[in-house]
Order: structure tokens, then sequence, then C-alpha cells
């Protein structure tokens, strides 16, 4: 144990990563399943474990190949990227016994270990970014999740699913070179990549060169920002998750996003710091503004969308608002409801997808018209749809509800009640969309083919169940979510470490 | 003369600038695959040199210790951009494949033509 | 275990109770006979535990409990305030009365989705207690929107177009008007107070001005939309395409009655008397309830369909208990609890007689009714009773009610409110008593037969026309608990 115990770390990022070639190499779908599902059940083990070690004893530094920072690659976990490591790690476990009959449903059998091999491939480069404490090495896992996971959309069945991962990966590229062009401004300003190393550096440059940091501020904004779909850079987003596998576009949207909010946190308050990002530069103004955007129109437009996928699509660019809304207020309460929000959305997300994944298992459609009814023949999904998507709108006793109080708290502290106005609006918006979906569901007569249909198979339903209790259970009991995100706001918000 | 010192001083940034925005450009402006990911690819290149530029030291040679020397290039950029370029194969590699599946899939490579066939169906 | 520990530890079990009936109940979904066996033990059951809670409460204590501690602030606590047992005790007695009564309603009418049915009513039934027994404001809101969820599939329980477009209009507008207006409410409370606490005299005294005390008040009002204030009031009628007992439930038993609670128990706990009065902000809200009462009234007056008729009544008479606190003087305040229990009352035996009419004879409309009073005497009675307690004439509960507000209107000289009281029971007269004398002295039309409805309806009926009578000679326990509540 001693001899395994120092090297989390680097285990983290590198089992999954020999998994996917050992995928690769088994060719056969029982085989991969099975190593995908080992590989993603240790994950979290691994994850909870590095994140005790944190709470126990502060930040680990681990150096790769025992070459020192600033010039070696250092892994660096604190209570932040701990959070999001669990947090990918176990939606990845959660998510995983679904994949069987999704998969199987959904993709030729001589392509099923390739996807297992991909996911896998997914999987080490999000844990990756967020375990990284060099920006260039968080480049390289940006890339590897980026491909793989186009490669993971253009399996879906439907031929529109290889032009959604084409606008993906031209869009995607776009914004890795645009990240790291940023990087390369400040390497070139600092002469390190190590992410502590540059933030010390920094400040002295910026006496120097504050154009270049500018502009390298810019960059990172915006490169990150199309990764993490910020409003108006999200266009690639409802596609993609419309017309990727069901398991993908839950994965997807539970994880990918999250990380690149990490990465954006990572660089806005650890790297640039508050000094520099908040109080000269008006990027608060400027990503506030793109929230409330993105919280109104992405959400009236899920309105009017007739399918479900797509719907929940723009859903996600609303629910990014929230969480860039609160990087953007920058105060204890909003950066803590931004945090919460990562993992709330995550959670209730992935239970909504999970949801409509079955429902497409089971009646072959996500469209609206064809759903009728289908709640009384499907009703533990459609439950845990109902419960998740009343997460979605912020009632109480669900996650949301906490991540939209901490959010208008700290709307507040700042005086700026008119963005109560705008989350509540946004929230009531939710209602609408969401509540067009239950009403066909629950109330209306089932439609012939639907009557067919019956709740999925165990191993898709306990996934299902275990997200639609966590959806409650972190509305009531958030020692865990917003007791660690709040602590890591304060970490964030007392500037460098 | 000032603004030819400029150009020769920077020449390798001015470049740099110049493959960045006609990438980028392309990749907006043209709807055939095929040239958006040429326009992908030069934009991915521009970032190399933007790195390498600042590790070449003038009068420095390769980073091999040897008495003889004194003044070595910075490695790093080179080792970086090795991988940069390994990354911008992959992706060149993949947006080809995805390219050849879609004109199986559409019998056609435009993206306009593409989304026509698709609201016919 | 002493006495008070005891008595802590029913509050959990009288929120909890009505929700453990809604699991077992899907459990008997084979055996109709078992699963409304478990409604009515589980009635019985919270009945007797919230009756249990009566005596210490009476004798000073205010039994708490706290669950867990959900955010900074955000507290999931109870704690038994005199208004809170007050309505935990209506709320639970007519849901035994009520589960009578709909046994033999959605039996004899063969309604489908019984079970379901009586699943939401049961975490209706919870979501009330919870309700009633909130300690603090969060809470209260999350009971709320439990209700107002639990209560959307009874809403829509028929499943047809309108039963849809109702539901629709139910759901958007309680769900929206509370996410838009009181949370916000709740939230600068928060801010401006540091504590979301009940507490006996308020919590915002001195914390504001009386612009932002006046906002506050407002956002409350028209947030808790379940009040059915005007102009929020229309989900109420939209919402009658309900089966009867759903209507019973919504307009006697929890939701509206859960409104006025609320906007009671604000006024009253968290803004305080005295506050309110200092501040002079019962002027417009005693405008908007007056609007209300005689707008609704208005409406009533010509509405054909007889439970339409009995919606509006119901917004009007909401409206006395909102004006009752708008008057702002204790003996008013005392007088909006009373009325709540007694429209409770009064109101349950209108809809249970509604009901009973339909199922004996299919009839909706008002001029359907001739001669209906001599084939159905008691449902007729029962119904004659309740009018009498809407008017608010004796010996009915609904005189005491109005009589205290009326005596506090004259003592702090709010002749508006007076002259809104005074008028408004003409209108009530005006629209009731044609119904009766239809009933009772007009011949019915030729070919119309049939008798009373089955026994389970009448049963119920009967109990809660007694009820209304009762508590007009028996008054002292509403009353004692209406003083407390006031620290009188």
């Amino acid at each position: 144990m001693t001899t395994v115990l120092p090297h989390l770390p680097a285990l983290q990022v590198v089992i999954p990563l020999l998994g996917a070639v050992l995928c690769a190499l088994l060719r056969r779908p029982a085989p991969a399943f099975g190593l995908a599902l080992a590989v993603s059940w240790l994950m979290p083990v691994i994850a909870a474990a590095l994140l005790w070690q944190v709470i126990q004893g502060g930040p680990i530094s681990y150096h790769m190949g025992g070459w020192a920072p600033p010039w070696g690659i250092e892994y660096r976990v604190d209570l932040l990227n701990g959070f999001v490591l669990l947090l990918v790690a176990a939606v990845g476990a959660a998510i995983m016994p679904f994949a069987w009959h999704s998969v199987g449903f959904e993709i030729d059998e001589g392509r099923r270990a390739w996807f297992y091999c991909m996911y896998l491939l997914c999987l080490a480069g999000l844990l990756g970014i967020a375990i990284t404490g060099d920006a260039f090495n968080a480049f390289v896992f940006l890339e590897i999740s980026s491909l793989s996971s186009y490669v993971l959309i253009a399996l879906g069945r439907d031929r529109r699913a290889l032009l959604a991962s084409f606008q993906y990966l031209v869009m995607g590229t776009i914004g890795a070179t645009f990240y790291v062009i940023g990087v390369g401004f400040l390497y070139l300003l600092t002469g390190s990549l190590n992410m502590v190393d540059i933030a010390q550096r920094l400040g002295p440059a910026w006496a120097e060169h504050p154009r270049a940091i500018v502009a390298a501020l810019a960059f990172v904004s915006a490169g990150v920002g199309l990764k993490l779909a910020l409003f108006p850079l999200h266009v690639w987003l409802p596609n993609a998750y419309a017309h990727a596998p069901s398991w993908v576009t839950v994965f997807l949207s539970a994880t990918a996003t999250k990380v690149a909010i990490y990465l954006l946190i990572r660089f806005y308050f650890s790297i640039f710091g508050v000094a520099i990002a908040f109080d000269t530069l008006p990027i608060a103004q400027i990503v506030i503004a793109l929230s409330i955007a993105a919280m109104v129109i992405a959400s009236l437009i899920a309105v009017f969308e007739s399918d479900v996928k797509r719907m929940l699509a723009y859903s996600s660019v609303a629910q990014i608002g929230y969480i860039t809304l609160g990087i953007g207020l920058a105060n204890q309460a909003g950066l803590t409801g931004g945090l919460v929000h990562v993992f709330n959305h995550a959670v209730m997300k992935a239970a909504l997808f999970l949801a409509i994944g079955a429902v497409f298992y089971r009646a072959g459609t996500v469209n609206l018209a064809e759903l009728s009814g289908i709640g009384r023949k499907m009703p533990v999904t459609l439950a845990v749809f109902t419960i998740a998507g009343f997460g979605l709108v912020g009632t109480p006793g669900t996650a949301g509800f906490i991540s939209k109080w901490y959010l208008a708290l700290g709307a507040l502290d700042q005086g700026w009640w008119v963005l109560v106005l705008v989350i509540v609006g946004s929230s009531l918006i939710a209602m609408v969309y969401v509540g067009r979906v239950l009403e066909i569901a629950w109330l209306r007569e089932p439609t012939p083919a639907i009557a067919r249909a019956s709740d999925p198979p165990l191993p898709m339903l306990l996934p299902i169940l275990l997200l639609g209790a966590a959806t409650i259970y972190f509305g009531i009991d958030t020692q865990w979510s917003a007791g660690i995100a709040e602590a890591s706001a304060q970490a964030l918000l007392g500037g460098l470490r | 003369m000032q603004a030819f010192r400029l150009v020769v001083e920077y020449y390798n940034y001015f470049v740099t600038i110049f493959l960045m925005v006609a990438g980028l450009y392309v990749v907006i402006a043209r709807g055939n695959m095929i040239k958006k990911l040429v326009g992908l690819a030069i934009f991915q290149t521009s970032v190399y040199l933007l790195y390498i530029t600042p590790g070449k030291i003038l009068g420095g040679t390769a980073p091999i210790l040897d008495p003889a020397f004194k003044v070595y290039s910075n490695p790093l950029p080179h080792v970086l951009i090795l991988t940069a370029i390994v990354v911008g194969v992959a992706t060149l590699a993949l947006g080809l494949a995805l390219v050849a599946r879609i004109n199986e899939a559409y019998g056609s490579i435009e993206e306009d033509e593409t989304f026509e066939r698709d609201r016919e169906a | 275990m002493t006495a008070v520990q005891s008595a802590d530890s029913l509050v959990p079990l009288a929120v909890l109770l009505p929700f453990v009936g809604a699991l077992l109940i899907p459990l008997f979904r084979r055996r109709p006979n078992l699963r409304e066996g478990v409604t009515l033990l589980t009635a019985t059951a919270l009945c007797l535990a919230v009756f249990g809670l009566l005596g210490p409460v009476l004798g000073g204590a205010r039994p708490e409990t706290q669950l867990v501690a959900v955010a900074p602030g955000l507290l999931l606590a109870f704690k038994v305030e005199p208004l809170g047992m007050l309505f935990a005790l209506v709320a639970s007695s007519l849901w035994i009365v009520n589960s009578i009564y709909s046994i033999g309603y959605m039996r004899a009418n063969n309604e489908p989705r019984q079970t379901g049915f009586y699943v939401c009513f049961a975490v209706a039934l919870g979501s009330t207690m919870g309700i009633a027994f909130a300690k603090n404001l969060f809470t209260l809101f999350l009971f709320y929107e439990l209700l107002t969820l639990s209560t959307y599939p009874l809403v829509a329980h028929k499943r047809d177009a309108a039963a849809i477009r109702g539901g629709r209009i139910y759901l958007l507008l309680l769900l929206g008007s509370s996410l838009a207006l009181f949370l916000p409410a709740i939230l600068a409370t928060w801010v401006l107070a540091g504590t979301l606490d009940f507490t006996p005299g308020g919590i915002l005294a001195g914390k504001a001005g009386a612009p932002v005390i006046g906002m506050l008040l407002a956002l409350y009002v028209f947030g808790i939309g379940k009040a059915a204030l005007m102009p929020l009031h229309f989900w109420l009628p939209a919402a009658m395409v309900a089966p009867t007992p759903v209507s019973a439930l919504l307009h006697a038993v929890a939701v509206v009655k859960a409104g006025v609670f609320c906007v009671l128990k604000i006024a009253v706990l968290i803004f305080g008397v005295e506050t309110l009065s200092d501040l002079g902000q019962s002027a417009w809200l005693s405008a908007v309830a007056g609007v209300t009462v005689l707008g609704a009234s208005i409406i009533a007056l010509r509405q054909d369909n007889l439970k339409r008729r009995l919606a509006y009544s119901t917004v009007s008479q909401l409206s006395y208990i909102v004006l009752g606190v708008a008057i702002l003087a204790p003996i008013s305040i005392i007088g909006a609890a009373m009325h709540l229990v007694a429209h409770a009352v009064g109101k349950i035996t209108l809809f249970f007689a509604a009901g009973s009419i339909y199922t004996a004879s299919h009839l909706t409309e008002v001029s359907q009714l001739d001669g209906i009073g001599r084939r159905m005497p008691w449902t007729m009675g029962a119904f004659t009773i309740g009018a009498l307690g809407m008017i608010g004439l004796p010996p009915t509960a609904g005189f005491l009610g109005k009589w205290f507000m009326l005596t506090g209107a004259i003592a702090t000289a709010h002749w508006l409110a007076v002259a809104i009281i005074v008028f408004s029971t003409l209108l009530n007269a005006a629209y009731f008593l044609p119904i009766v004398y239809r009933a009772f002295f007009r011949e019915s039309a030729a070919g119309e037969h049939g008798g009373e409805a089955p026994w389970p309806i009448v049963v119920a009926l009967t109990l809660t026309g007694a009820a209304t009578v009762a508590m007009f000679f028996l008054p002292g326990l509403p009353h004692a608990l209406a003083r407390l509540t006031i620290g009188m």
C-alpha cells in the first residue's frame, strides 16, 4: 500500500490510458466492457483517496517522472480539482452499467470495443486536465479528451452525428489552439508552464507587459470558453449532444464541459488571480453579460425544441450560464454557487440524459410528440426525469435549489438584485420546458408505439435511480457538495496558493 | 527605416500572425470540408512558429552539453511543439476520416449541401 | 421520556405519517378495499398524532425538532406554533372526512387511476403538515412547493384536454409565482434579517424602512399564489376541472388554506403586527383584499356552474382572511384565524354537496337544481348550513370570524374594511340563497328522479355540516389557539 499511495495522482490518469490500449487490443465487446467497468469503478476510489489526503494534509504535489517543477510536469491536487476529479470519476462509475445495453442497442458489434477504448481515452484526458499543474500538459489532455469525444459523437446512429462531430472538431480545435496561443503568451512572459510558477511570476510581468497578459487572458478565455460552451461559443453543443449515442451524451454533458469550467476557474482565480482578472480587467462584466444571455436565450430556445435531447442540450447551455455567472460574481457566495452547480448540474443532467437514453432504448425515439404517455409505461424512468427536471427548475429539496440559493445570495452581496430576477426568470423558463415534457409524458394517452415500452433492464435502471436519488440527496445534505465548494471558493478568492 | 527594422526584427511573428489569420479565415469562409481542414492545419501551424521562435537564441547550438559551446537554444519549446505536431496530425487524420464518412453518407463534402440533404430527408 | 420529549417526537411523526401512507398505498393497488383502508388508517393516525400535540401546545409548550441543516441559514426544522396547530387540526380532521367522501365519490363515478389519486392525496397532506409545522421560511417554502407538485396530478386527474389545460394553468401560476416572487422575498428576508425563523413579534422590526417592507410584503402576498389574491386568482376556477374530492382538498383542506395560512404566519411571525402597523403598510393590502372580496363575489353571482360559483366564493372568502390581517388589529387577526377554520369546514360541506349532486344525478349547473332539495334532503340541508356559514349568519362558525374581524375593523376605525365586509355579506347572500331557494321551493323538472348519493358521501357531508354548527356553539378551541398566536 505504501508503495502505491504516493503514486495515486499518476495512476488516476495512467490506468484509464492503459485501459484504453487494452480495450483496443481486446477487440471483443464483452471483455472490453468489463475492463471499462473495472477501470471506471476504480477511478472514484483513487479520486476519493486523493481528496481525502488533501482534506487531511493540504495540496498534493506529484512530480511526474521525478522531474522537479517547474521543469518537470507537476500533478497538483488541491481541494478544487480533487472535487472535480471525484465528480468526473464518480459520474463515470455511476453511469457505466447503463452503457452495456444502451451501447449494445445503438452501436454495431464490431465497433463496441473501440467505443470503450475511446471512452477510457476520453476519461483519461478529462482526469488529466483536472489533475495536471502544467498549462501545456493541460492542452495535451484537452486534445486527448476532445479527439476521443469527436469519435464518440461520430458513432451516433444518425448520419447527422458525423456532421455534428465534424463541426465540433473544427470548433474544438480552434478552441484548443486559442488556448495554446494564450499559454504561449504566458510562457513568453514568464518562461514557465507550471501553473503555480506562472502565477508567481505574473505579478512582476504585469508591471512590464500588461497588454501581453491581456492578450493571453483573452486567448485562454475564448479557447476554454469554446470548450465549455460559453454563450455564444456554444453552437457545437446542441448538435453534438443531440446526435451522439445516448450514453455519450450523458457522459459528455456531465463531465466534459465541467472540466473545461474547472480549467477556466483555475486560470482566472489561481493563475491570473482576482487582482488582474477581476479588479483590473472587466472579466466580471463580460462573463456576467454572457451568462445572462445564456440563461435567458438558451432557455428560450429549449422551450421550442421538439427533440428532447436537443432541448436538454440547450438547457445545458443555460445551466452553464449559471455556473459562469458564479465565476463572474467572484465573491464567496457566488463562486460557491457556481462551483456547487458544477457538481449539481452534472448530477441532474446525467439523470435527465440517462432517463432519455432509457426512453430511446425502449421507445426508439426522443421526439417529444411521439412520447405521449411514456410516463405510464416507464414510470420509474420518468419519475427520475421529473425529479431531475424540477432540479433544473430549482425547486427546494433538489440539488438545483442549493446552487441557485448561493448564486442569488452572491448577486445580492454585490447589490445586483436585477441578477436575482434573471436567475428567477431563467428558472421560470426552465419550468416551461420541463413542464412541456412532463405534461406529454404523464398526462397524454400512450400511443400504440409507446404502449409496448416498459422500464429498462436493471443495469440501466440502477444508474438512473442512483442519480435521481442523488438529485434529492444533494438538495438536503450539502455537506459534501456545497461544503467543499465553499472551502474551494474561499481558497480561490484568498488569492494565489 | 523604422518600419523595416520592425519587420525584420519581428519577422517570425509577422509570419505567425499571417498564418494564424489566414488559416482561421479559410476555416470560416470555406464550405468545403477538406478546405476547412487545410485552414485548420495552417492555423495550428502558426502556433508552432509562435512557440519555436523565442526558443531560438542567436548563436546558440542544439542543447547537447559540450565544453566547446556556451550558448544553447532552449529545448523546451521544441519538445512542446513536437507534442503539438502530433496532436495536430491526429486532429487532421480524424478530420479527414470524418470527411470520408460524411462523403459516404451524404455524397457531398460541401457543408451547405449536406445541410440541404438533411432538410430534404 | 417526559411529556415534552414525546411531544417533540410527535412533530416529525405527524409530518412523516402521510408520506409513509403514500408509500404503502401502491402496495395494495390490486386490493381497493385494503388500499382505502390504508388511507383511512393513515388519516386517523395523523389526526391522533396532531391531537396529541394539542395538549402540550395549549399548555404553553412549543414542541420542535431539527432534521438537517441544508446550508447556512437553511434549516429543515419544525416547530409547532398555535396557528400551525390550528391549521394542522383542521387539515388532519378534514382529511378523514374527505377520505370517506372520496371513497364514495371515486367508486360511484368509476374514476380511473384511483391508486395514484390516493397517493397524491397523502403526499399533499404530508406537505400540508410540513407547512403547518414549519419552523422557518425555508421549510415552509419546501413543503409549499411540494404541495403544488403533489396536487398537480390531482387537478389534471381526468386527463382530457380541459383537465390538462387546467392543470397547466394551476402549475404554471402557483409554481411560477412562488419562484418569481416568494423565493426572492425569502432571499431578501435572509439578507435583511440574517434569519428565516418564525419568531413572535417578527424578525424584520427595525431592519428596513417602510418602502422596503412594503415591497417585501407585496412579494410575499402575491408570491403566495395559493392565497388567490387578485389578479393571481384564476388558477382556482381553472382547477375546477378536478374531481370533487380534489376541489374539496384545494378549497378546504390544504391548498388555499395553506396559502392564507402562510400569509397569516408571515405577517404575524416574520413582519410582526406592530412593525406593519408602525410603517403603515396596511392600506394598500386592505384595498387589494377588498377588491378581491367584492370582485370575486360579483363574478360568482354570474356563474351558473355550481362548482365555479363555489370557486369564486372561495377567492372572495380567502381575501376576508387577508383583509383580517391587513386591518392589523389583534382581534381582527383572531378573526382571520377563526375564519380560516370556519371557511374550511363550511366550504368542504358545500363542495361535498356539489359532488353529491353530481354523483347522484350528474347535474352541474345551478339552473338545473330546481327541487333537488326534496330528493336529496341531507345533501341540500348540509349545503344550506354551509351557505349560511359563507354568508356569516348564526348559528354557523362563519359568523364568529366575521364578527371578530368587524369588531377589529371598527376598533381601529378601518371604515373601508367595515364597508367591504358588510357589502360583501350581502353579495354572499345574493349568490347563495337563490340556490337554496331553488332546491327547496321550486318544483323539479319532469322526469327527474333519483335519491341521495352513496352513504359514504352523505355521512361525510353530514359530519362537516354538523361541525359547522358545532363550532358556533363551541368555539373555545380555535379561539384559544388564535389568541395564543398573537400572544394574548
